[in-house]
């Protein structure tokens, strides 16, 4: 196990800049999940870190040791990719053994490792076989094994399920939340899923545009996201955002919202007057709550455990309700939608969290 | 019947003048020589009959035959090596260091093109005569050379060098093949820490065999069939002292030097079976060592 400290680490082709002065600790033995839009640089710092691109601002350090020069193969570490990357003309077994041959690992000492790996995995039947004759989601076994043989201090992840179909993703997920379970080993795992984010991730890292918006827990960021950014990336379905003015009334502050009737909102940490209120869909229920509008439902998705609602208001801004008991609302129909104060996450005009100053004024 | 004629006509229309060229210019001269070489044919009188005698007396008692054999498959054996790890050991670097200049893959192609040219021939022959610029090389270092070409212990060699020189074809399939394996086996290889030597043995090989092989049987044949420089360089019969009597010299040497058009007939077979066999061994052995990414088993 290891920890990893990125300081100031960036990464340029040229004038073009993918990474910038990024800091960033990973603690010894967590789950560490680097989420972000597509070309968002995940990758990219998953191969800077792997050794396989070159770092070219600030360091990266492994257990306080700078490693900007270390090749790949020094490092300790193992990396499952996207693509599987198994060798194609070698079985199973010689897949799982390669990279133990390359450190001189003993010979009976290989068949124990790769018998080992090939019964956590339940690939031991496959083990004769060419990577051809594997299904997608064996590969992907064949690919974890050979991650694990090596016994690495660290392993990196990018986007390892991504090629699988929806129900063997979940399962591979499940699995591999038991292997770290099991072993115990830091690892940094990119996908842009963030169910798998959520649910595998110790803590999570939200990249934007080569830049850290956020570090957290999964709760923290689904709870406390500190920025608008965060708050759209992480949650399905996806947090709504409204709009709203502040006017300083006689009795406190006057939110006002196209759309909805104008709310009274405690004291923020701000001076800013135009304001984004967010709440998420669940937060959201029909006929009730302290902030209210009418709107048309537009659209009823069903999906089983609960509906999700596509209401639309008058300033023609879609809302996204979901609840257990709205299954009797049909398309067409006009509704109340509304919400409870403590449930609204508030954002300044920079889109930067911002939180009331009297916390009692919350709870009615 | 007729409606397959109508539709397909106007594909055989336009296969017509190749199906042409192919009974008048290629099917019909190889079946004239299979008959031409049992007979006794010197261009003026009609063709004899004489059964085998033509190929009873190759095997039998012609000694510049085998000579003849004897420097083509020697010529085979070194040149076609020399020639696929040279054309390899370019394709790599142009794949590793300069994957987006085209410009260099020409210039890199370009001893090719030139390469089979006579005027190139009359080059080499300047290139390693006793005063050529070869010599005028080795002499800075102290080392005076012999005259390469005139020398029959060195001769055979200097076409080998020409041989490695012309590598592009195969440089480009190679190159080919090579930008196919994909990059990221490399990196799984850089992680696992294997060994640059150990990449190239153990990926870069077996992922190329079919490249390999298909330039092999390629090259092969070619070697077999080497001819317009040899004819240059060796003043058209083999000198010296048969040292550069390439079976295809020989071959010219019966057919228009002596007009023993029926015996040329026949060497012509002989090396037409030998290269037949060559080419069927390679692929009997290739399914030891070739692996198919797409094979079905
Ligand atoms: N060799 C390169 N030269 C120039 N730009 C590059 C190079 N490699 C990647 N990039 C750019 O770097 C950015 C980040 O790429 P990266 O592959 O890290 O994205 P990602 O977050 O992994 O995206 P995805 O989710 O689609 O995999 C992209 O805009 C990409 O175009
Ligand atoms: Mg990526």
């Amino acid at each position: 196990m290891v920890g990893l400290t990125l300081r100031n680490t960036g990464k340029r082709y040229g004038a073009l800049s993918i990474i910038q002065d990024l800091n960033l600790d990973v603690r010894d033995g967590e789950f560490l999940v680097l989420v972000g839009p597509s070309g968002c640089g995940k990758s990219t710092l998953l191969r800077m870190i792997a050794g396989l691109e070159d770092i070219t601002d600030g360091t990266i350090a492994m257990d306080g040791r700078v490693v900007n020069d270390l090749p790949a193969s020094k490092r300790e570490l193992s990396m499952v990719f996207q693509s599987y990357a198994l060798y194609p003309h070698m079985t199973v077994a010689k897949n799982l053994a390669f990279g133990l041959e390359n450190m001189k690992v003993p010979r009976a000492e290989v068949e124990r490792r790769v018998a080992e790996a090939a019964r956590i995995l339940q690939i031991e039947k496959l083990l004769d076989r060419k990577p051809r004759q594997l299904s997608g989601g064996q590969k992907q076994r064949v690919a974890i094994g050979r991650a694990i043989v090596r016994e690495p201090k660290l392993f990196l992840f990018d986007e390892p399920l991504s090629n699988l179909d929806a129900e063997l993703r979940v399962q591979m997920r499940a699995e591999l939340a038991s292997l770290y379970a099991r072993l115990g080993t830091t690892m940094i795992y990119v996908t842009h899923d963030q169910v798998e984010a959520m649910t595998l991730a110790s803590r999570i890292v939200v990249l934007r545009a080569g830049k850290i918006e956020q570090v957290g827990t999964p709760q923290e960021l689904y709870t406390r996201p500190q920025n608008l950014f965060v708050a759209g990336f992480i949650g399905s379905p996806k947090i709504n955002m409204i709009e709203a003015r502040l006017t300083q009334g006689n009795d406190g502050l006057e939110a006002t919202a196209r759309g909805f009737r104008p709310f009274r909102i405690p004291a923020l940490s701000t001076t800013d007057t135009a304001i984004t209120v967010c709440v998420r869909p669940g937060s959201i229920a029909l006929g009730t709550g302290a902030v209210q509008a009418e709107g048309t439902v537009r659209l009823v998705e069903y999906l089983g455990n609960e509906t999700l609602l596509h209401v639309q208001l008058a300033s023609g801004q879609i809302l996204l309700v979901s609840g257990k008991e709205q299954g009797a609302t049909k398309a067409g129909d006009t509704v109340t939608v509304g919400f409870e104060l403590s449930d609204i996450h508030y954002f300044d005009s920079n889109g930067q969290r911002v939180e009331p100053l009297q916390h009692e004024g919350l709870l009615q | 019947m007729r409606r397959f004629i109508t539709r397909n006509a106007p594909g055989y229309t336009f296969l017509l003048p190749w199906l042409i060229g192919f009974f008048l210019l290629t099917l019909g001269p190889i079946l004239a020589s299979l008959y031409l070489s049992f007979t006794k044919y010197d261009m003026v009188s009609a063709p004899r009959w004489v059964g085998w005698d033509n190929y009873v007396y190759m095997f039998t008692r012609d000694r510049r035959f085998w000579k003849a054999l004897h420097v083509t498959f020697s010529y085979v054996a070194l040149a076609v090596p020399a020639r696929l790890i040279m054309a390899l050991a370019v394709a790599m670097i142009l794949d590793k260091g300069l994957r987006s200049i085209s410009l260099y893959r020409a210039i890199f192609y370009l001893p090719s093109l030139l390469g089979s040219s006579i005027a190139i021939a009359i080059l080499w022959r300047q290139l390693f005569a006793k005063d050529g610029a070869v010599n005028a090389v080795l002499s800075f270092v102290g080392i005076d050379g012999p005259s390469w070409i005139t020398d029959p212990n060195t001769s055979l060699y200097t076409l080998v060098v020409l041989a490695m020189w012309q590598f592009g074809s195969p440089m480009l399939i190679f190159l080919a093949g090579l930008r196919s394996i994909p990059k990221d086996l490399y990196e799984a290889a850089e992680i696992d820490g294997t060994p640059a030597w150990r990449q190239f043995t153990r990926i870069t090989l077996p992922l190329l065999a079919p490249v390999i092989f298909f330039n092999l049987v390629l090259q092969t044949i070619d070697a077999f069939k080497t001819f317009s420089s040899v004819f240059i360089i060796s003043h058209g019969n083999g000198a010296p002292a048969d040292s550069l009597l390439f079976y295809t010299v020989y071959l010219f040497n019966e057919a228009f030097s002596f007009f023993r058009m029926g015996y040329a007939s026949a060497l012509a077979w002989v090396l037409l079976v030998i290269i037949a066999v060559f080419t069927g061994l390679a692929f009997l052995s290739s399914k030891y060592w070739v692996h198919y990414e797409n094979e079905r088993d």
